[in-house]
């Protein structure tokens, strides 16, 4: 599992025992390529997070190492972490602030962000004034104007209603094709991650470990309908499957 | 794209006017009619509980409109209150400028390094727990009886809640942005500037709001004590309660607490116009 040549994100035996002796990870060894989309399902608690933090260099791992360049690493958090007081322009604007991007250069980045993900006509808006998917979209946004090879979604969606959901998944299926990054999407639910993934990887409960793997095998693009597909629904099932097998 | 607040805005403009109207009324009737009450009640006492040679005790309303508000010469008129208004405004407003420098200067050094916070805390604590008529002989030691003690006491009263909250305001910012700024690896500056300052404003308004309040009673009781140069309010009213100058004395007290009043819409005001755009917490109140 750990082939890493031109991979984004190599994990080699990561492992992670927190100080109050917490032993959240072991053992966790794969690698994602450019052009591949992963997802980790796996139960509340087994560590998922955790890997994305050890990926990003947030948490520093006690076992094993990362092989990741984290100078320009997408990371969509659960909460959309907008900042109140800025507006939607101004919050996807910040990243190209903080790595010292002159004002135009950055201001075009983000208009381009705010038309990618549908934004236009909110660029004034403040956060308070915005629904949870408009929030996510934003935090999207600020991610692409980065243009990251390799983006690290921590559960993004799992705060918004099913619909919205789901058109969140397609539309960030449309930005992995068009911008061509790698990406590591963590998520409890199991349509989500085969709909949107070429693999998905099943973690087992504390200490998570991966237990099984699913490669995906539907073209893309994919159309909504292929949620209610025999094969996709058989997939899921395996998948559950597996799923269950971890919880116990 | 779908989850537009389209709907929900057109909704909420028609109602506006509505519950506009409504917000307004609830926001004068009560207190009217509870003000009302309090003038009736203050009229009853005045002529009913009180006889005539003990009025003095509480001049009716009317007196302290005619002979304190409208009584412009002399000793003890308008006027002379007008500049003693002046004289304590000044004093609070000195005082609370420093305050807020003082005051943010230390919660930004708290907020940088847990052992400052952990050394300047319960000094902080002690400084605001002492009586501040406990402090009064050693202030005249130090700074004399004039305007630089009134100042000190202004000082003294108002700090606490300025370094508290915002404190407290720059510590609120969420676990997740900071691991942002992390990831993009700002500067110890940048994080204060762009995040904890930001995030800190709604708190430190609170802060400043309370100061403000107490900045005028600050004012007022340091002019208790230190009476030398101009005359304040503290000094009036003290002068206006040795000769039982009833009407008087109530007009200065009234006037502090339009002052007080005042110092305290001027910063709401401020507030809603730094954050009211983005922060909930912004209001009248």
């Amino acid at each position: 599992m750990t082939d890493s040549t031109n991979a984004a994100l190599t994990f080699d035996d990561i492992g992670m025992i927190f100080p109050d002796g917490t032993e959240t990870l072991q053992n966790i060894s794969f690698s994602i390529k450019k052009g591949e989309f992963i997802t980790v399902v796996g139960p509340s608690g087994c560590g998922k997070s955790t890997l994305l933090k050890i990926a990003s260099g947030l948490l520093e791992p006690t076992a094993g190492s990362v092989d990741v360049d984290r100078d320009r690493l997408g990371y969509v958090f659960q909460d959309a972490t907008l900042l109140p007081w800025r507006n939607v322009t101004q919050n996807i604007e910040l990243f190209c602030e903080l790595h010292g991007m002159p004002k135009e250069e950055r201001r075009d980045l983000a208009q381009s962000a705010i038309e990618l993900v549908g934004l236009s006509g909110f660029e004034n808006h403040y956060p308070k004034s915005l629904s949870g998917g408009m929030k996510m979209r934003a935090s999207l946004a600020r991610t692409l104007t980065l243009k990251p090879p390799l983006f690290l979604f921590d559960e993004p969606f799992g705060a918004v209603d099913e619909i919205t959901r789901e058109h969140l998944n397609e539309e960030t299926q449309q930005l992995f094709l068009q911008e061509g990054f790698a990406g590591l999407f963590i998520t409890h639910s199991i349509t989500e991650a085969v709909f949107m993934s070429t693999k998905v990887l099943v973690m087992s409960a504390r200490p998570g470990n991966i237990v099984a793997e699913f490669d995906i095998p539907f073209d893309y693009p994919r159309k909504p309908e292929l949620r209610f597909d025999a094969e996709f629904a058989r997939i899921c099932g395996e998948v559950s499957k597996e799923l269950r097998g971890g919880h116990s | 794209m779908s989850d537009t607040p389209t709907s929900e805005t057109t909704k909420s403009k028609t109602s506006d006017g509505k519950s506009k109207a409504r917000a307004a009324a609830l926001n004068i009737i009560p207190p009217f009619l509870f003000g009302s009450l309090v003038i009736g009640g203050w009229y009853f006492i005045s002529y009913v509980m009180l006889s005539e040679n003990r009025r003095f005790l509480l001049r009716p309303p009317d007196k302290v409109v005619t002979e304190g508000f409208l009584d412009w010469g002399g000793t003890g008129g308008m006027s002379e209150m007008l500049q003693s208004l002046w004289s304590s405004t000044k004093v609070a407003g000195i005082g609370l400028f420093l305050a807020i420098l003082i005051g943010l200067f230390l919660a930004v050094l708290m907020s940088q390094a847990i052992t400052v916070e952990k050394a300047l805390f319960p000094f902080l604590v002690t400084l605001q727990a002492i009586p501040i008529l406990a402090i009064v002989p050693l202030i005249s030691f130090w700074w004399g009886t004039g305007q630089t003690s009134r100042v000190v006491v202004c000082i003294i009263i108002s700090l606490f809640p300025i370094i508290v909250n915002t404190l407290f305001g720059l510590q609120s910012a969420e676990r997740g942005m900071h691991d942002l700024f992390t990831l993009h690896h700002a500067s110890r500056l940048t994080r204060l500037r762009k995040l904890m300052f930001p995030a800190a404003l709604p708190a430190m308004f609170a802060g400043l709001r309370i100061s403000a309040g107490l900045s005028v009673i600050g004012a007022i009781v340091g002019d208790f004590f230190f009476g030398r140069g101009e005359v304040g309010l503290g000094q009036l009213i003290k002068r206006f309660a040795s000769r039982l100058q009833g009407e008087e004395l109530l007009t200065s007290v009234i006037l502090s607490s339009i002052l007080g009043v005042g110092v305290f819409l001027l910063f709401t005001w401020i507030q809603n116009k730094a954050i009211g755009k983005w922060s909930d917490r912004a209001g009248l109140v």
